[in-house]
């Protein structure tokens, strides 16, 4: 019965959802298409950052490598794949089943790509995470612009138009899905536990090194989904849109949004994305201002607009939906930039 | 022979430039168990400073006092600046969690990459910020005639053979102060047990000052060698260039001083050796190979020691 309860609570998103994806793809203009494809190609990858970043308290860098991963991948199935069709179905339909393909084998790569690069990192406590992310953004960069079947520096292009809002609406949505499911998961509080007090959750017996190399395998699964998808958008894969500007991009979303909130990702993912639309004549000003930003908000904010909170834990939704508050200690514990830390405790 | 001969003298080169930004994060590393992300684009603002004071002053004649000033000059531009980032950014976030000060240390790095890469506010004396294109370093010292001597038929520009003696020389001088003065000793305490430190009397934040100091002048040093050799820069050149010697710091053992030096030139040989044997195409990725290698492999590195963590 708890098993049918969950497993309703996480296909009932997309049973509301997908038809006002539908709705909103039928109405929307082509010029908003886009800005509406990047604001969920951005709540994807902010989503999916904030299970490390958030979730397991570590810190990864590198979210654009993994999209690049993503992308380069699914563009070249769908480029290889372009007059094919598959027997007995029509036309459109086959084009989409190619692009699903296409997708997920994005998202295999991807996660691939996270599984080699987070367990020798991951092994170990510290910020180790952080700089060998970095570094993978930089190489998976520099080895596209080698690589003669990637197109180098010009990258591929021609690529067919597959994205469309429903499917970066269906994939923002499971995104969502994931996180949540996954909070109220062992595997969740298993990283929750980590993310607390790394050695304690050892001592408790979690398997401290896989979990977190778990997380950070869904997490880059997700973000090469997210490369996938904006590739398809924009008809193009080249090194420079997988810079690490990009990764981050995506790291002050999460931090402003509040780590260790799936809500304040998706705000903040909102919010920045059309922010940065509308204020496009300062776009030399972008990075200095998220410097600045994360400067400010580490000294003033450390936690974030939300926290860890979320809008399913307040009362009035509460009410209205009837779900139970996470386990009895309420929402999942503090932020990771809230905490104090022990391993600075004697620095006076 | 020769060809052998003429990358272990660009690599010791190119390594020197990785042993001395490294130490900047080991000694960093070693008294606040934090990476400090800027320390890359400090190395890169060195460089800078190098160019700005070439400009404004020293007469224009490239000699040897004003390849001194230069470099000294940049050197205590970059102490200040160390101190100024340690003083506002990171000493507020010390009791707090690990993450912030991590976090903050991107935004640093950012607010230096990105800052200098604005278009310029200041037009006299200098263009300051410098913005995105790469400027060209000016010539510090003239050594007449033969730019380079050969030995055995390896090529060894002069300004690389004087850019390495001084980086041995700083390497030497902070040997000395680290293991022979009473602001070594402390350091090596704040660094071995910070709490027991303070309560031996020892002024924990000025020592962490100094240390940021100490550490922005090698790198600012660093810069200058590099740019007199290298000249052209631009703001994101430290970016790579401090990953790189993260990856020597790790490689030495993070946190040891001998280690870092070690590491670097060790990083430097490895990649000229296989950059210059193999592809060279794919140099920036054997410094990552090196990195995952180590962390898969040794960890502690070199010459760290495996420590036990006791809670």
């Amino acid at each position: 019965m708890a098993r049918a309860k969950a497993v309703f609570r996480s296909i009932l998103p997309f049973l509301l959802g997908l038809p006002v994806l539908f709705a909103i793809q039928s109405v929307t203009p082509p010029d908003y298409a886009l800005i509406l494809v990047s604001v969920g190609v951005n709540v994807v990858l902010a989503v999916s950052l904030n299970v490390v970043n958030g979730f397991t308290g570590q810190f990864s860098l590198g979210h654009a490598g993994f999209m690049a991963v993503g992308a380069y991948t699914a563009a070249k199935i769908t480029t290889g794949l372009v007059g094919v069709d598959l027997p007995f179905v029509p036309q459109a339909f086959s084009d989409q089943a190619i692009f699903a393909l296409a997708l997920s084998a994005g998202m295999a790569t991807a996660a691939l790509a996270g599984f080699l690069v987070g367990m020798p990192s991951l092994r170990l406590r510290g910020d180790y995470l952080a700089i060998v992310t970095l570094g993978f953004g930089e190489i998976i960069r520099s080895v596209i612009e080698n690589m003669k079947t990637l197109g180098q520096a010009t990258g591929l292009s021609g690529l067919p138009p597959r994205t469309n809002l429903v499917w970066v609406g269906v994939s923002a949505i499971a995104t969502v899905v994931m996180a949540r499911r996954l909070a109220v998961s062992t595997q969740g509080r298993a990283l929750f536990a980590i993310r607390e007090d790394e050695v304690a959750a050892e001592a408790m017996g979690v398997d401290t090194t896989g979990y977190k190399v778990r997380a950070f395998v869904i997490s880059a699964a997700y973000a090469g989904l997210a490369g996938a998808l904006i590739s398809h958008a924009i008809l193009l894969a080249t090194p420079r849109m997988f810079t690490f500007v990009r990764s981050i991009e995506v790291v002050v979303m999460v931090v402003l949004g509040g780590l260790g909130s799936i809500t304040g990702s998706i705000v903040a993912a909102c919010t920045l994305t059309i922010a940065l639309e509308l204020l496009r004549e300062f776009q030399a000003y972008r990075m200095v201002v998220y410097a600045i930003l994360l400067i400010a908000l580490m000294l003033l904010r450390p936690q974030g607009i939300f926290g860890t909170r979320e809008i399913w834990d307040l009362a009035i939704v509460r009410r209205l939906f009837r779900t139970r508050q996470l386990a009895a200690t309420g929402p999942a514990g503090a932020s990771p930039t809230e905490v104090r830390d022990d391993s600075t405790k004697g620095v006076v | 022979m020769t060809e052998f001969l003429q990358h272990f003298v660009n690599g010791l080169s190119v390594g020197t430039i990785y042993a001395l930004i490294a130490l900047g994060y080991t000694m960093v590393y070693g008294v606040l168990k934090l990476i400090n992300f800027a320390h890359g684009d400090v190395y890169m603002v060195g460089a800078f400073s190098g160019y700005y004071l070439g400009i404004v002053g020293g007469g224009g004649e490239p000699s040897f006092f004003r390849a001194a000033y230069v470099t000294l000059g940049a050197m205590i531009a970059c102490a200040l600046l160390g101190f100024v980032i340690e003083r506002f950014a990171y000493r507020p976030l010390r009791h707090r969690a690990r993450l912030t000060a991590l976090i903050t240390a991107i935004g640093v790095s950012f607010l230096l990459e990105y800052g200098f890469q604005l278009s310029p506010w200041i037009r006299t004396p200098v263009q300051f910020p410098p913005g995105p294109s790469p400027r060209f370093f000016p010539p510090l010292i003239d050594f007449g005639g033969e730019r380079s001597i050969e030995v055995l038929g390896a090529t060894m520009p002069k300004i690389d053979l004087l850019g390495l003696g001084v980086a041995l020389g700083l390497m030497l001088v902070l040997q000395f102060i680290v293991y022979r003065t009473r602001f070594g000793t402390a350091m090596r305490a704040v660094s071995f047990d910070p709490q027991v430190a303070g309560l031996m009397g020892i002024p924990v934040n000025r020592i962490i000052s100094w240390t940021f100091m100490l550490g922005s002048a090698l790198a600012a040093a660093a810069g200058i060698i590099n740019a007199s050799s290298r000249p052209k820069i631009e703001p994101l050149f430290g970016l790579i260039s401090g990953l790189k010697a993260f990856v020597a710091a790790v490689l030495g053992g993070i946190g040891s001083v001998p280690g870092a030096m070690a590491g670097g030139l060790l990083l430097g040989l490895t990649e000229e050796y296989v950059a210059g044997y193999t592809d060279s195409s794919y140099r920036d990725a054997i410094a990552f190979t090196v990195l995952i290698l180590v962390l898969l492999i040794r960890p502690a590195g070199l010459f760290g020691r495996v420590t036990v963590e006791k809670v």
